[in-house]
């Protein structure tokens, strides 16, 4: 018998990863040992902290990436090239931001999580929970675990890690997807719908890695696009386990047909969660699937390109049709966020290094964005002043914002316009550089059809927007359908003071500054940030009009990035 | 035994849980056929690494056996949530939002 010799790890180039697990475990003896007074304080300077060294983490290791082009540690499982850094550094940008909203419980105490997510909706344990002022806490270390696997997910350098990754960054969110405060009903509706479908789908995944692992008798990406280049009597094997990794990652992208969890979870996920899981699971996954695509299976193009393009068409045009329809502000954003889950993949089939740097960048103005504009719509309430609000989340309820919060309506605007693709925004250049990628790539076909669709998409944006400035708001007060009345009977009353000032729940949210609450019942109200929100509202808001006036920086530095160490 | 037919029977209980996970309406016997899935995926693997004559497939098997238990920490919690309030584990039962 040998003995045991001891792997080699590369600890600095795990770094960013190892932070934020790190952090999370703590987070973890945080909830058991800390007096539950001090917890969520701590829990929140502990995520901030850990997001915050996982980012400059990140920026120590790129000088070298940028010099040698990379490095594969752990043997190969996990590469640490210039796509996985920039995607990394993505992902904690946009976590840091929407941890802020997260962790911003607005003046009258009204946070985004429940106070005991295990208490049955209504119950008499739910309203005792409230009137103590609980504070589930465990949020945070959740979403730092997610953050764990979406930091690895882009990186992962054979299919075993792409699994374990998927697996880290898909169960904290199908739990957190269930923790809303207001609506629970709703909540846990979605949280069973992501965890069946969500289970489904690494369970395809998984079937495929298994396929490609009996093809070429290895998990490594190196070793199965080294198989590739011959022919072998295995090659069903190849083609179809290929399909089945690629519908799991296309799931977690978002892209129709796979696209059915979305809408739902997007809408009943409190939510500063939405924010986190739109933004930062697109990055990781789409940054997984570039990896996949361009490292494994460029071989097969010829086999696989009618699946993407198939896809990427779909995606585009029945997102954006379907997106015109909704009423409700979450669950647009929740389709709108499949269309660009389309107009991502346009960049992702182009299969050229402009494709790469072109998709990086769009995930930056879209994540951006997406962030941005969710913690908008977290402030943006409708109910009694000083009394249970719920957020606003009909869009007739938006009508004359503007007037109300022209801070809120302004940056709300920015980011529709970027969503649409107008020029000065990010999402302009994101937009431009993927379809001129698509273009140069060959696959003019699908850039015409995004132009299109974003065109058509622009309605509906649009649509807000004029709903905002142009449209009186609504005094009467709104119909009330069955599942609000439950939801009202189950947010009770917000006498959890533990951050006092109920009274004040009328104001805008950038300044601060107070309006005249109105006594009378049901109508929006602007919740007033606590002053976390109204930092990454202003943070998404400059970062998004940046990106579009002065993008040369990130532009120069993607596109430094965009080659897949192999 | 020849083994690719424990592949076959593999691709066997992988479609059978995957119809399982569609058709049934009760969302503990839909999470019971995504596990079967999974065992499924196992039974291939180890059968690849048998073929292939190295460790890779076992070791993969492993690592799917500790995610599946975590899956059914996280699964059966969010079942339970929901069947309390609703006293109904019906994936029918569940569609407050549409469209």
């Amino acid at each position: 018998m040998n003995g045991f010799t001891a792997p080699e790890v590369a600890w600095g180039a795990l770094s960013p990863v190892l932070v934020v697990l790190g952090a999370a475990v703590v987070g973890v003896l945080v909830e058991a040992f800390v007096p539950a007074r001090a917890r969520r304080l701590v829990q929140v300077v502990l995520a901030l902290l850990a997001l915050l060294g996982a980012l400059v983490a990140v920026g120590l290791l790129w000088g070298g990436v940028e010099r040698t082009g990379g490095t594969a540690v752990l043997g190969g499982s996990l590469v640490v090239d210039g796509p996985a850094l920039v995607c990394q550094a993505v992902v904690a940008v946009l976590a840091l931001l929407s941890l802020l909203v997260l962790a911003d419980r607005t003046r009258a105490g009204q946070g985004a999580i429940a106070p005991s997510v295990a208490t049955v909706p209504g119950s008499e344990a739910e309203r005792l929970a409230r009137e103590k002022g609980l504070q589930q806490t465990e949020v945070y270390p959740l979403v730092l675990f997610a953050t764990g696997g979406m930091l690895v997910f882009p990186a992962a350098g054979d299919l075993l890690t792409l699994f374990v990754a998927l697996e880290v960054l898909s169960l904290p969110l199908y739990l957190l997807s269930g923790t809303a405060r207001e609506r629970r009903l709703l909540s846990q509706e979605a949280s069973l719908k992501y965890f069946l479908l969500g289970a489904f789908a690494s369970a395809v995944l998984l079937f495929g890695v298994a396929l490609l692992y009996g093809y070429s008798g290895s998990l490594r990406y190196a070793d199965i696009a080294a198989a590739t280049a011959t022919p072998s009597p295995l090659d069903g094997l190849l083609v179809l386990g290929s399909v089945l990794v690629l519908v799991g990652l296309l799931f977690k992208v978002g892209a129709m047909p796979f696209h059915s969890w979305t809408p739902d979870v997007y809408q009943g996920a409190p939510t500063p969660v939405t924010a986190f899981m739109a933004a930062c699971t697109k990055v990781a996954a789409v940054g997984a699937l570039l990896r996949f695509v361009y490292v494994v299976v460029p071989g097969l193009q010829w086999d696989l390109a009618p699946v993407l393009w198939g896809v990427a068409i779909v995606t585009m045009v029945a997102a954006t049709v379907v997106a015109m329809v909704q009423t409700d502000v979450k669950r647009m954003l929740g389709y709108s966020s499949v269309a660009h889950a389309g107009f991502l993949l346009t960049g992702v089939v182009a299969l050229d290094e402009r494709g790469v740097s072109g998709t990086l960048f769009y995930l930056l103005a879209y994540g951006v964005a997406t962030v941005g504009a969710f913690a908008v719509v977290s402030l943006v309430r409708q109910g009694r002043s000083g009394g249970a609000q719920l957020e606003a989340a009909d869009l007739s309820a938006w009508d004359g914002l503007a007037r109300r919060s022209p801070v809120l309506a302004l940056a709300f605007s920015v980011f529709l316009l970027s969503f649409a693709g107008i020029p000065l925004t990010g999402g302009f250049l994101g937009k431009f550089s993927v379809f001129s990628a698509a273009v140069d790539g060959g696959a003019w076909p699908l850039a015409l059809v995004g132009v299109l669709a974003s065109a058509a998409a622009a309605y509906f944006y649009v649509r807000v927007i004029v709903r905002m400035y142009f449209t009186p708001p609504a005094d009467e007060a709104l119909p009330a359908d069955e599942v609000l009345l439950v939801d009202d009977a189950t947010a009770g009353s917000p006498s959890d003071a533990a951050t006092g000032t109920g009274a004040t729940a009328l104001g805008t949210a950038g300044t601060g500054t107070l309006v005249a609450a109105r006594p009378a019942a049901t109508r929006t109200a602007v919740a007033t940030s606590q002053g976390l929100t109204a930092v990454t509202v202003v943070v998404c808001l400059i970062g998004t009009v940046l990106l579009g006036v002065l993008p040369q920086p990130v532009l120069d530095l993607v596109g430094s990035a965009a080659v897949f160490l192999p | 035994m020849n083994p690719s037919n424990y592949l076959v029977l593999s691709a066997v209980l992988f479609t059978i849980g995957a119809m399982t996970v569609l058709l049934r309406r009760n969302a503990v016997i839909a999470f019971m056929g995504v596990e079967l899935m999974l065992n499924a995926t196992n039974l291939a693997l180890v059968t690849f690494s048998r073929m292939n004559g190295d460790l890779v497939g076992q070791t993969l098997a492993f690592f799917v056996m500790v995610v599946a238990a975590a899956e059914v920490v996280v699964g059966l919690a969010i079942i339970v949530a929901i069947f309390r309030t609703r006293q109904s584990a019906s994936v029918d039962d569940v569609n407050l939002m549409k469209g």
